[in-house]
Protein backbone atom coordinates (compact mmCIF):
# COMPACT_ATOMS: atom_id res chain seq x y z
CA UNK A 1 0.00 0.00 0.00
CA UNK A 2 2.68 2.25 1.16
CA UNK A 3 4.09 2.04 -2.73
CA UNK A 4 0.96 2.48 -4.23
CA UNK A 5 0.68 5.86 -2.07
CA UNK A 6 3.90 7.20 -3.16
CA UNK A 7 3.17 6.49 -7.22
CA UNK A 8 -0.22 8.11 -6.53
CA UNK A 9 1.80 11.08 -5.21
CA UNK A 10 3.09 11.79 -8.53
CA UNK A 11 -0.87 11.46 -10.20
CA UNK A 12 -1.46 14.07 -7.67
CA UNK A 13 1.00 16.12 -8.40
CA UNK A 14 -0.12 16.00 -12.18
CA UNK A 15 -3.66 16.12 -11.47
CA UNK A 16 -3.07 19.23 -9.40
CA UNK A 17 -1.18 20.97 -12.07
CA UNK A 18 -3.05 20.24 -14.84
CA UNK A 19 -6.57 21.29 -13.58
CA UNK A 20 -4.69 24.30 -12.87
CA UNK A 21 -3.89 24.76 -16.20
CA UNK A 22 -7.26 23.60 -17.30
CA UNK A 23 -9.45 26.26 -15.34
CA UNK A 24 -6.89 29.04 -16.28
CA UNK A 25 -6.43 28.40 -20.14
CA UNK A 26 -9.55 26.52 -21.08
CA UNK A 27 -11.97 27.90 -18.81
CA UNK A 28 -10.91 30.97 -17.13
CA UNK A 29 -9.34 32.90 -20.08
CA UNK A 30 -12.18 32.56 -22.46
CA UNK A 31 -14.66 33.93 -19.82
CA UNK A 32 -12.57 36.94 -19.37
CA UNK A 33 -12.23 37.71 -22.72
CA UNK A 34 -15.85 37.50 -22.98
CA UNK A 35 -16.44 40.20 -19.69
CA UNK A 36 -19.76 40.55 -18.95
CA UNK A 37 -21.86 38.03 -16.77
CA UNK A 38 -19.22 35.70 -16.99
CA UNK A 39 -16.57 37.75 -14.89
CA UNK A 40 -17.88 35.71 -11.67
CA UNK A 41 -17.17 32.43 -12.54
CA UNK A 42 -14.07 33.71 -14.40
CA UNK A 43 -12.92 35.05 -10.82
CA UNK A 44 -14.10 31.92 -9.00
CA UNK A 45 -11.85 29.80 -11.81
CA UNK A 46 -8.64 32.49 -11.22
CA UNK A 47 -8.46 33.15 -7.92
CA UNK A 48 -10.67 30.11 -6.01
CA UNK A 49 -10.40 27.10 -7.64
CA UNK A 50 -7.69 27.24 -9.96
CA UNK A 51 -4.93 28.27 -7.09
CA UNK A 52 -6.36 25.88 -4.14
CA UNK A 53 -7.02 22.31 -6.60
CA UNK A 54 -3.25 23.09 -8.12
CA UNK A 55 -1.21 24.00 -4.44
CA UNK A 56 -3.61 22.16 -2.60
CA UNK A 57 -3.12 18.89 -4.52
CA UNK A 58 0.51 19.07 -5.46
CA UNK A 59 1.33 19.77 -1.47
CA UNK A 60 -0.54 16.85 -1.25
CA UNK A 61 1.53 14.77 -3.84
CA UNK A 62 4.80 15.93 -2.63
CA UNK A 63 4.39 14.48 1.33
CA UNK A 64 2.75 11.30 -0.79
CA UNK A 65 5.97 11.07 -2.42
CA UNK A 66 7.57 11.36 0.08
CA UNK A 67 6.60 8.75 2.08
CA UNK A 68 5.15 11.17 4.45
CA UNK A 69 1.91 9.13 4.22
CA UNK A 70 3.45 5.78 4.83
CA UNK A 71 1.80 3.77 7.74
CA UNK A 72 -0.86 5.93 8.55
CA UNK B 1 -31.39 9.78 33.18
CA UNK B 2 -28.34 10.46 35.16
CA UNK B 3 -26.65 13.50 36.05
CA UNK B 4 -23.86 13.48 33.25
CA UNK B 5 -26.44 12.24 30.58
CA UNK B 6 -28.64 15.55 31.56
CA UNK B 7 -25.19 17.37 31.47
CA UNK B 8 -24.22 15.98 28.19
CA UNK B 9 -27.86 16.87 26.86
CA UNK B 10 -28.16 20.42 27.71
CA UNK B 11 -24.34 20.82 26.08
CA UNK B 12 -25.49 19.41 22.79
CA UNK B 13 -28.70 21.31 22.95
CA UNK B 14 -26.95 24.59 23.56
CA UNK B 15 -24.38 24.06 21.43
CA UNK B 16 -26.70 22.86 18.79
CA UNK B 17 -29.29 25.86 19.44
CA UNK B 18 -26.41 28.22 18.46
CA UNK B 19 -24.97 27.00 15.28
CA UNK B 20 -28.76 26.14 13.85
CA UNK B 21 -29.01 29.90 13.94
CA UNK B 22 -26.09 30.78 12.60
CA UNK B 23 -26.83 28.22 9.48
CA UNK B 24 -30.48 30.05 9.37
CA UNK B 25 -28.81 33.37 9.22
CA UNK B 26 -26.16 31.95 6.34
CA UNK B 27 -29.16 30.82 4.74
CA UNK B 28 -31.73 33.05 4.59
CA UNK B 29 -29.86 35.56 2.28
CA UNK B 30 -29.68 32.83 -0.24
CA UNK B 31 -33.35 31.85 -0.28
CA UNK B 32 -33.93 35.58 -0.64
CA UNK B 33 -31.56 36.24 -3.26
CA UNK B 34 -33.98 36.99 -5.96
CA UNK B 35 -35.87 39.67 -4.07
CA UNK B 36 -32.18 41.02 -2.65
CA UNK B 37 -30.82 41.32 -5.99
CA UNK B 38 -33.80 44.27 -6.46
CA UNK B 39 -33.32 46.25 -3.59
CA UNK B 40 -29.33 46.19 -3.48
CA UNK B 41 -28.24 46.56 -6.65
CA UNK B 42 -29.12 48.91 -9.78
CA UNK B 43 -32.25 47.46 -11.17
CA UNK B 44 -31.90 48.62 -15.54
CA UNK B 45 -30.33 44.88 -15.63
CA UNK B 46 -32.48 42.35 -13.73
CA UNK B 47 -30.08 39.06 -14.59
CA UNK B 48 -26.52 41.16 -13.75
CA UNK B 49 -28.27 42.16 -10.59
CA UNK B 50 -29.57 38.53 -9.64
CA UNK B 51 -25.50 37.35 -10.67
CA UNK B 52 -24.15 40.40 -8.14
CA UNK B 53 -26.25 38.92 -5.53
CA UNK B 54 -25.17 35.55 -6.51
CA UNK B 55 -21.43 36.77 -6.06
CA UNK B 56 -22.44 38.57 -2.95
CA UNK B 57 -23.78 35.30 -1.74
CA UNK B 58 -20.95 33.25 -3.03
CA UNK B 59 -18.35 35.86 -1.16
CA UNK B 60 -20.09 34.43 1.75
CA UNK B 61 -18.47 31.06 1.38
CA UNK B 62 -14.90 32.06 0.19
CA UNK B 63 -14.39 34.16 3.60
CA UNK B 64 -15.65 30.97 5.21
CA UNK B 65 -11.92 29.31 6.04
CA UNK B 66 -10.32 32.79 7.37
CA UNK B 67 -12.93 33.01 9.44
CA UNK B 68 -12.07 29.53 10.46
CA UNK B 69 -8.27 30.84 10.71
CA UNK B 70 -9.06 33.81 12.58
CA UNK B 71 -11.33 32.29 15.59
CA UNK B 72 -9.98 28.73 15.13
CA UNK B 73 -6.65 30.54 16.21
CA UNK B 74 -8.90 32.24 19.18
CA UNK B 75 -10.81 29.16 20.36
CA UNK B 76 -7.10 27.53 20.47
CA UNK B 77 -6.00 30.08 22.17
CA UNK B 78 -8.11 31.14 24.88
CA UNK B 79 -10.76 28.49 25.05
CA UNK B 80 -13.88 27.12 23.24
CA UNK B 81 -16.78 28.35 25.10
CA UNK B 82 -16.13 32.50 24.36
CA UNK B 83 -15.36 32.22 20.98
CA UNK B 84 -18.58 30.77 19.85
CA UNK B 85 -20.13 33.18 22.32
CA UNK B 86 -18.37 35.87 20.18
CA UNK B 87 -19.01 34.27 16.69
CA UNK B 88 -22.54 33.78 17.52
CA UNK B 89 -22.95 37.76 18.70
CA UNK B 90 -21.37 38.42 15.12
CA UNK B 91 -23.28 36.13 12.74
CA UNK B 92 -26.65 37.76 14.73
CA UNK B 93 -25.56 41.31 14.63
CA UNK B 94 -24.22 40.87 10.95
CA UNK B 95 -27.83 39.19 10.20
CA UNK B 96 -30.09 42.04 12.03
CA UNK B 97 -27.87 44.69 9.87
CA UNK B 98 -29.15 43.29 6.40
CA UNK B 99 -32.57 43.78 7.35
CA UNK B 100 -31.77 47.34 7.79
CA UNK B 101 -29.72 48.60 4.75
CA UNK B 102 -31.88 51.00 2.90
CA UNK B 103 -32.17 49.68 -1.03
CA UNK B 104 -30.17 51.16 -3.62
CA UNK B 105 -32.51 53.35 -4.71
CA UNK B 106 -32.14 55.22 -1.35
CA UNK B 107 -28.48 55.32 -0.88
CA UNK B 108 -27.16 54.41 -3.96
CA UNK B 109 -23.65 52.58 -4.02
CA UNK B 110 -23.73 51.82 -0.52
CA UNK B 111 -26.02 49.51 -0.69
CA UNK B 112 -24.27 47.21 -2.07
CA UNK B 113 -20.74 47.57 -0.44
CA UNK B 114 -22.73 47.32 2.65
CA UNK B 115 -24.46 44.27 1.92
CA UNK B 116 -21.33 42.58 0.60
CA UNK B 117 -19.54 43.80 3.61
CA UNK B 118 -21.53 42.54 6.04
CA UNK B 119 -22.16 39.33 4.15
CA UNK B 120 -18.18 38.71 4.42
CA UNK B 121 -18.63 39.12 8.27
CA UNK B 122 -21.19 36.35 8.43
CA UNK B 123 -18.97 33.96 6.68
CA UNK B 124 -16.44 35.03 8.84
CA UNK B 125 -18.64 34.34 11.69
CA UNK B 126 -19.87 30.16 10.51
CA UNK B 127 -15.82 29.93 9.61
CA UNK B 128 -15.64 29.89 13.47
CA UNK B 129 -18.92 28.66 14.79
CA UNK B 130 -19.14 25.34 13.38
CA UNK B 131 -15.26 24.44 14.93
CA UNK B 132 -15.82 25.22 18.12
CA UNK B 133 -19.51 24.20 18.19
CA UNK B 134 -18.04 20.11 17.00
CA UNK B 135 -15.00 20.55 18.73
CA UNK B 136 -17.18 21.65 22.32
CA UNK B 137 -19.78 18.95 21.59
CA UNK B 138 -16.80 16.10 20.97
CA UNK B 139 -14.81 16.98 23.93
CA UNK B 140 -17.20 16.29 26.40
CA UNK B 141 -18.77 13.54 24.47
CA UNK B 142 -17.61 9.80 25.64
CA UNK B 143 -14.81 8.52 22.87
CA UNK B 144 -17.15 5.52 21.88
CA UNK B 145 -20.10 7.79 21.51
CA UNK B 146 -18.27 10.68 19.95
CA UNK B 147 -20.28 10.06 16.33
CA UNK B 148 -23.48 9.87 18.09
CA UNK B 149 -23.14 13.12 20.47
CA UNK B 150 -21.80 15.12 17.33
CA UNK B 151 -23.99 14.21 14.96
CA UNK B 152 -26.64 16.76 16.76
CA UNK B 153 -24.56 19.68 15.47
CA UNK B 154 -24.63 18.05 12.10
CA UNK B 155 -28.39 18.28 11.52
CA UNK B 156 -28.45 22.04 12.45
CA UNK B 157 -27.03 22.78 8.64
CA UNK B 158 -30.21 20.78 7.30
CA UNK B 159 -32.45 22.44 9.71
CA UNK B 160 -31.38 26.02 9.81
CA UNK B 161 -32.16 25.39 6.13
CA UNK B 162 -35.63 23.99 6.79
CA UNK B 163 -36.24 26.99 9.00
CA UNK B 164 -34.85 29.93 6.70
CA UNK B 165 -37.04 28.32 4.35
CA UNK B 166 -39.98 27.76 6.79
CA UNK B 167 -39.96 31.89 8.04
CA UNK B 168 -39.59 32.86 4.60
CA UNK B 169 -42.47 31.01 3.24
CA UNK B 170 -44.51 31.90 6.71
CA UNK B 171 -43.70 35.48 6.19
CA UNK B 172 -44.82 35.47 2.34
CA UNK B 173 -47.92 33.79 3.01
CA UNK B 174 -48.70 36.58 6.27
CA UNK B 175 -48.87 39.98 3.69
CA UNK B 176 -49.84 40.37 0.26
CA UNK B 177 -46.38 40.23 -2.89
CA UNK B 178 -46.64 44.03 -2.89
CA UNK B 179 -46.04 43.98 0.55
CA UNK B 180 -42.97 41.00 0.97
CA UNK B 181 -41.24 42.79 -2.13
CA UNK B 182 -41.73 46.39 -0.29
CA UNK B 183 -40.77 45.68 3.19
CA UNK B 184 -41.43 41.57 4.15
CA UNK B 185 -38.08 40.27 3.37
CA UNK B 186 -36.65 42.83 5.93
CA UNK B 187 -38.27 40.19 8.40
CA UNK B 188 -36.19 36.80 8.68
CA UNK B 189 -33.06 39.13 9.06
CA UNK B 190 -34.60 41.16 11.61
CA UNK B 191 -36.23 38.39 13.54
CA UNK B 192 -32.96 36.67 13.82
CA UNK B 193 -31.83 38.92 16.62
CA UNK B 194 -33.93 37.16 18.37
CA UNK B 195 -33.27 33.98 18.22
CA UNK B 196 -29.60 34.93 18.54
CA UNK B 197 -30.38 36.97 22.02
CA UNK B 198 -32.20 33.83 23.19
CA UNK B 199 -29.40 31.67 21.92
CA UNK B 200 -26.60 33.48 23.97
CA UNK B 201 -28.88 33.16 27.00
CA UNK B 202 -28.98 29.63 27.18
CA UNK B 203 -25.04 29.29 25.99
CA UNK B 204 -23.92 31.54 28.59
CA UNK B 205 -23.96 29.23 31.52
CA UNK B 206 -22.20 26.72 29.88
CA UNK B 207 -18.71 25.71 30.98
CA UNK B 208 -15.44 25.40 28.73
CA UNK B 209 -14.57 22.07 27.25
CA UNK B 210 -13.18 19.80 29.74
CA UNK B 211 -10.48 18.66 27.50
CA UNK B 212 -9.47 22.29 26.54
CA UNK B 213 -9.71 23.25 30.61
CA UNK B 214 -6.97 20.37 31.48
CA UNK B 215 -4.66 21.47 28.56
CA UNK B 216 -4.25 24.65 29.95
CA UNK B 217 -4.25 23.44 33.56
CA UNK B 218 -1.02 21.57 32.37
CA UNK B 219 0.59 24.26 30.16
CA UNK B 220 -0.29 22.35 26.84
CA UNK B 221 -2.08 25.47 25.09
CA UNK B 222 -0.49 26.21 21.87
CA UNK B 223 1.41 29.46 21.60
CA UNK B 224 0.58 29.89 18.26
CA UNK B 225 -2.09 27.49 17.06
CA UNK B 226 -1.39 28.48 12.87
CA UNK B 227 2.08 28.17 13.04
CA UNK B 228 1.49 24.48 14.72
CA UNK B 229 -1.12 23.24 12.66
CA UNK B 230 0.18 24.47 9.24
CA UNK B 231 3.52 25.75 9.47
CA UNK B 232 4.54 22.28 10.83
CA UNK B 233 4.75 19.04 7.99
CA UNK B 234 3.45 16.47 10.49
CA UNK B 235 0.08 18.07 11.17
CA UNK B 236 -0.54 19.78 7.86
CA UNK B 237 -0.59 16.56 6.29
CA UNK B 238 -3.25 15.71 7.77
CA UNK B 239 -5.04 19.52 7.20
CA UNK B 240 -4.60 17.65 3.19
CA UNK B 241 -5.39 14.48 3.83
CA UNK B 242 -8.62 15.86 5.75
CA UNK B 243 -9.54 18.25 2.85
CA UNK B 244 -9.00 15.86 -0.35
CA UNK B 245 -10.01 12.61 1.40
CA UNK B 246 -12.88 13.79 3.27
CA UNK B 247 -14.30 17.09 3.26
CA UNK B 248 -14.13 18.07 -0.04
CA UNK B 249 -16.47 15.12 -1.53
CA UNK B 250 -18.43 15.40 1.60
CA UNK B 251 -19.08 19.21 1.23
CA UNK B 252 -19.99 18.29 -2.67
CA UNK B 253 -22.36 15.53 -1.95
CA UNK B 254 -24.01 18.05 1.00
CA UNK B 255 -24.37 20.55 -1.28
CA UNK B 256 -25.43 18.91 -4.71
CA UNK B 257 -28.05 17.07 -2.29
CA UNK B 258 -28.91 20.47 -0.14
CA UNK B 259 -28.72 23.17 -2.34
CA UNK B 260 -28.13 22.33 -5.96
CA UNK B 261 -31.42 20.20 -5.94
CA UNK B 262 -33.46 23.35 -5.02
CA UNK B 263 -31.07 25.30 -7.78
CA UNK B 264 -31.81 22.82 -10.30
CA UNK B 265 -35.52 22.56 -9.85
CA UNK B 266 -36.13 25.78 -9.55
CA UNK B 267 -33.88 27.14 -12.81
CA UNK B 268 -33.42 24.47 -14.52
CA UNK B 269 -36.61 22.57 -14.51
CA UNK B 270 -38.12 25.96 -13.73
CA UNK B 271 -40.49 24.43 -11.37
CA UNK B 272 -42.60 26.95 -8.80
CA UNK B 273 -41.17 28.14 -5.87
CA UNK B 274 -43.27 27.21 -3.55
CA UNK B 275 -43.76 23.82 -4.67
CA UNK B 276 -40.02 23.76 -4.82
CA UNK B 277 -39.27 24.86 -1.28
CA UNK B 278 -42.30 22.57 0.08
CA UNK B 279 -40.62 19.63 -1.73
CA UNK B 280 -37.33 20.33 -0.29
CA UNK B 281 -38.55 21.16 3.33
CA UNK B 282 -40.12 17.67 3.50
CA UNK B 283 -37.51 15.77 1.98
CA UNK B 284 -35.08 17.56 4.13
CA UNK B 285 -36.74 16.95 7.15
CA UNK B 286 -37.68 13.09 6.36
CA UNK B 287 -33.67 13.22 5.74
CA UNK B 288 -32.45 14.69 9.32
CA UNK B 289 -33.29 11.55 11.33
CA UNK B 290 -30.68 9.88 9.55
CA UNK B 291 -27.82 12.19 10.41
CA UNK B 292 -28.05 10.90 13.93
CA UNK B 293 -28.37 7.11 12.60
CA UNK B 294 -25.28 7.58 10.28
CA UNK B 295 -23.61 9.15 13.02
CA UNK B 296 -24.27 6.54 15.95
CA UNK B 297 -23.97 3.89 13.48
CA UNK B 298 -20.03 5.37 12.58
CA UNK B 299 -19.22 4.88 16.36
CA UNK B 300 -19.98 1.20 16.19
CA UNK B 301 -18.39 0.13 12.24
CA UNK B 302 -16.10 2.87 12.15
CA UNK B 303 -16.24 6.57 9.77
CA UNK B 304 -14.62 6.01 7.04
CA UNK B 305 -16.86 3.47 5.69
CA UNK B 306 -19.78 5.42 5.78
CA UNK B 307 -18.52 8.34 4.61
CA UNK B 308 -17.20 6.98 1.63
CA UNK B 309 -20.11 4.84 0.91
CA UNK B 310 -22.42 8.10 1.06
CA UNK B 311 -19.67 9.82 -1.64
CA UNK B 312 -19.33 6.30 -4.32
CA UNK B 313 -23.83 5.94 -4.22
CA UNK B 314 -23.44 9.97 -4.73
CA UNK B 315 -21.13 9.62 -7.51
CA UNK B 316 -23.03 7.04 -9.09
CA UNK B 317 -26.40 8.19 -8.66
CA UNK B 318 -26.57 11.64 -9.30
CA UNK B 319 -26.81 11.45 -12.74
CA UNK B 320 -29.92 8.82 -12.99
CA UNK B 321 -31.84 10.94 -9.99
CA UNK B 322 -31.34 14.18 -11.47
CA UNK B 323 -32.08 13.12 -15.07
CA UNK B 324 -35.72 11.51 -13.26
CA UNK B 325 -36.10 15.02 -11.36
CA UNK B 326 -36.08 16.68 -14.90
CA UNK B 327 -38.59 14.40 -16.61
CA UNK B 328 -41.11 14.47 -13.77
CA UNK B 329 -41.20 18.05 -14.51
CA UNK B 330 -40.78 18.64 -18.19
CA UNK B 331 -43.69 18.59 -20.01
CA UNK B 332 -42.61 17.63 -23.49
CA UNK B 333 -44.38 14.49 -23.38
CA UNK B 334 -47.54 15.79 -21.60
CA UNK B 335 -50.84 16.38 -23.06
CA UNK B 336 -52.29 20.15 -22.87
CA UNK B 337 -55.92 20.41 -22.64
CA UNK B 338 -57.70 21.73 -25.29
CA UNK B 339 -59.01 25.06 -25.10
CA UNK B 340 -57.02 25.56 -21.74
CA UNK B 341 -53.72 27.83 -23.82
CA UNK B 342 -54.70 31.56 -23.02
CA UNK B 343 -52.52 35.01 -23.69
CA UNK B 344 -53.02 38.15 -21.65
CA UNK B 345 -51.31 40.94 -22.29
CA UNK B 346 -50.49 43.91 -19.93
CA UNK B 347 -48.39 47.15 -20.38
CA UNK B 348 -45.26 45.59 -21.22
CA UNK B 349 -46.01 42.48 -19.50
CA UNK B 350 -47.52 39.48 -22.15
CA UNK B 351 -48.60 36.13 -19.73
CA UNK B 352 -49.01 32.94 -21.34
CA UNK B 353 -50.72 29.55 -19.38
CA UNK B 354 -51.52 26.56 -20.16
CA UNK B 355 -53.20 23.10 -18.22
CA UNK B 356 -52.63 19.60 -19.00
CA UNK B 357 -54.47 16.73 -18.41
CA UNK B 358 -52.03 15.33 -16.07
CA UNK B 359 -53.14 18.26 -13.50
CA UNK B 360 -49.69 20.09 -14.49
CA UNK B 361 -50.06 24.27 -15.33
CA UNK B 362 -47.61 26.38 -16.89
CA UNK B 363 -46.98 30.07 -16.94
CA UNK B 364 -44.51 32.14 -18.88
CA UNK B 365 -44.63 35.92 -18.05
CA UNK B 366 -42.51 37.91 -20.65
CA UNK B 367 -41.71 40.80 -19.83
CA UNK B 368 -40.18 43.75 -22.75
CA UNK B 369 -37.11 45.43 -20.85
CA UNK B 370 -36.83 47.07 -24.14
CA UNK B 371 -37.42 46.96 -27.92
CA UNK B 372 -34.69 44.06 -28.42
CA UNK B 373 -34.55 42.15 -24.99
CA UNK B 374 -37.12 40.55 -23.04
CA UNK B 375 -36.99 38.68 -20.24
CA UNK B 376 -39.45 35.63 -19.77
CA UNK B 377 -40.16 33.66 -16.72
CA UNK B 378 -40.90 30.17 -16.88
CA UNK B 379 -43.05 28.44 -14.29
CA UNK B 380 -44.34 25.04 -13.67
CA UNK B 381 -46.51 23.80 -11.35
CA UNK B 382 -47.02 19.70 -11.23
CA UNK B 383 -49.79 17.81 -9.81
CA UNK B 384 -49.74 15.86 -5.94
CA UNK B 385 -48.36 12.51 -7.02
CA UNK B 386 -45.04 13.60 -8.72
CA UNK B 387 -44.56 16.05 -6.43
CA UNK B 388 -44.58 13.08 -4.04
CA UNK B 389 -41.80 11.63 -6.28
CA UNK B 390 -39.65 14.86 -6.31
CA UNK B 391 -39.77 14.28 -2.26
CA UNK B 392 -38.33 10.87 -3.04
CA UNK B 393 -35.91 11.92 -4.91
CA UNK B 394 -35.19 14.54 -2.91
CA UNK B 395 -35.13 12.45 0.07
CA UNK B 396 -32.17 10.19 -1.66
CA UNK B 397 -30.17 12.68 -2.01
CA UNK B 398 -30.47 13.80 1.60
CA UNK B 399 -29.37 10.32 2.19
CA UNK B 400 -26.53 9.99 0.55
CA UNK B 401 -25.84 13.87 2.69
CA UNK B 402 -26.34 12.23 6.04
CA UNK B 403 -23.95 9.16 5.09
CA UNK B 404 -21.21 11.87 4.27
CA UNK B 405 -22.03 14.38 6.44
CA UNK B 406 -23.64 12.59 10.22
CA UNK B 407 -19.66 11.27 10.93
CA UNK B 408 -17.74 14.01 9.65
CA UNK B 409 -17.35 16.38 12.83
CA UNK B 410 -16.30 13.14 15.19
CA UNK B 411 -13.80 12.47 12.27
CA UNK B 412 -12.28 15.33 12.17
CA UNK B 413 -12.16 15.73 15.74
CA UNK B 414 -10.19 12.78 16.18
CA UNK B 415 -8.04 13.31 13.63
CA UNK B 416 -5.92 16.72 15.42
CA UNK B 417 -4.99 16.97 18.65
CA UNK B 418 -6.45 19.07 21.74
CA UNK B 419 -4.03 22.14 21.43
CA UNK B 420 -4.87 22.93 17.86
CA UNK B 421 -7.90 20.91 17.41
CA UNK B 422 -10.42 24.14 16.55
CA UNK B 423 -7.77 25.52 13.80
CA UNK B 424 -6.59 22.64 12.07
CA UNK B 425 -9.98 21.03 12.26
CA UNK B 426 -12.19 24.38 11.20
CA UNK B 427 -9.94 25.05 7.63
CA UNK B 428 -10.36 22.25 5.82
CA UNK B 429 -13.79 21.74 6.86
CA UNK B 430 -14.73 25.47 5.44
CA UNK B 431 -12.67 24.48 2.33
CA UNK B 432 -14.31 21.77 1.29
CA UNK B 433 -17.54 23.19 2.32
CA UNK B 434 -17.71 26.55 2.01
CA UNK B 435 -15.44 26.48 -1.26
CA UNK B 436 -15.74 23.62 -3.05
CA UNK B 437 -19.45 22.88 -2.02
CA UNK B 438 -20.54 26.53 -1.62
CA UNK B 439 -19.64 27.28 -4.92
CA UNK B 440 -21.06 24.61 -6.41
CA UNK B 441 -24.44 25.14 -7.29
CA UNK B 442 -23.39 28.25 -9.21
CA UNK B 443 -20.79 26.86 -10.92
CA UNK B 444 -23.14 23.90 -11.99
CA UNK B 445 -25.94 26.84 -12.95
CA UNK B 446 -22.84 28.30 -15.45
CA UNK B 447 -21.97 24.74 -16.75
CA UNK B 448 -25.52 24.01 -17.80
CA UNK B 449 -26.32 27.06 -19.39
CA UNK B 450 -23.23 26.92 -21.38
CA UNK B 451 -24.14 23.38 -22.26
CA UNK B 452 -27.39 24.43 -23.76
CA UNK B 453 -25.89 27.25 -25.25
CA UNK B 454 -23.85 24.97 -27.24
CA UNK B 455 -26.15 22.62 -27.82
CA UNK B 456 -23.56 19.75 -28.54
CA UNK B 457 -24.60 17.12 -25.68
CA UNK B 458 -27.98 15.30 -25.31
CA UNK B 459 -28.35 15.81 -21.94
CA UNK B 460 -27.47 19.76 -21.26
CA UNK B 461 -29.25 19.63 -17.56
CA UNK B 462 -26.94 17.01 -16.36
CA UNK B 463 -23.55 18.90 -17.17
CA UNK B 464 -23.79 20.79 -14.24
CA UNK B 465 -22.99 17.27 -12.38
CA UNK B 466 -19.36 17.07 -13.62
CA UNK B 467 -17.99 19.20 -11.50
CA UNK B 468 -19.11 17.46 -7.88
CA UNK B 469 -19.17 14.03 -9.80
CA UNK B 470 -14.76 14.51 -10.84
CA UNK B 471 -14.23 15.89 -7.56
CA UNK B 472 -15.98 13.85 -5.33
CA UNK B 473 -14.26 10.53 -7.16
CA UNK B 474 -10.91 12.17 -7.13
CA UNK B 475 -12.17 12.33 -3.16
CA UNK B 476 -12.85 8.88 -2.69
CA UNK B 477 -9.56 7.60 -3.94
CA UNK B 478 -7.69 9.52 -1.88
CA UNK B 479 -10.08 8.34 1.12
CA UNK B 480 -9.87 4.95 0.82
CA UNK B 481 -6.67 4.66 0.47
CA UNK B 482 -4.78 7.19 2.73
CA UNK B 483 -7.22 7.21 5.39
CA UNK B 484 -6.92 4.66 7.89
CA UNK B 485 -9.92 2.25 8.83
CA UNK B 486 -9.91 1.89 12.33
CA UNK B 487 -12.53 3.35 14.46
CA UNK B 488 -10.57 6.69 15.05
CA UNK B 489 -10.88 7.11 11.58
CA UNK B 490 -6.97 8.70 11.08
Amino acid sequence: MNLIKRILGIVWIGLGIGAGIYLIYFQAVPLWAKGGNDLVPAIIYTFVLAPLISIGMSLFGYYSLQGEFDNI
Amino acid sequence: MSTKKQSLAYIISASSVGTLIEWYDFYIFGSLATVLSTKFFPTDNPTAAFLNTLATFAAGFVVRPFGALVFGRLGDLIGRKYTFMVTLMLMGGATFAIGLIPSYATIGAWAPILVLTLRLLQGLALGGEYGGAATYVAEHAPAERRGFFTSWIQTTATLGLVISLTVIMATRASMSKEAFDDYGWRIPFLVSILMVLVSLLIRKNMEESPMFEQAKAEGKISKNPLKESFGNKLNLKYVLLALFGATMGQGLVWYTGQFYAQTFLLKICNLDDIQTNTILVIGLLLGTPLFVLFGALSDKIGRKGIMMTGMIIAVLAYRPIFDQMYKTVDLTNKTVVLGSEKTTSKGKTTTITKEFTDGSSYKNVITEISPEKKESKISIKINETDQWTLVGYVFFLISFVTMAYGPIAAFLVEMFPTKIRYTSMSLPYHIGNGVFGGLMPAIATFLVANAQTAGVVQKPYLEGLNYPIALISVCVVIGVIYIKSDKKAA
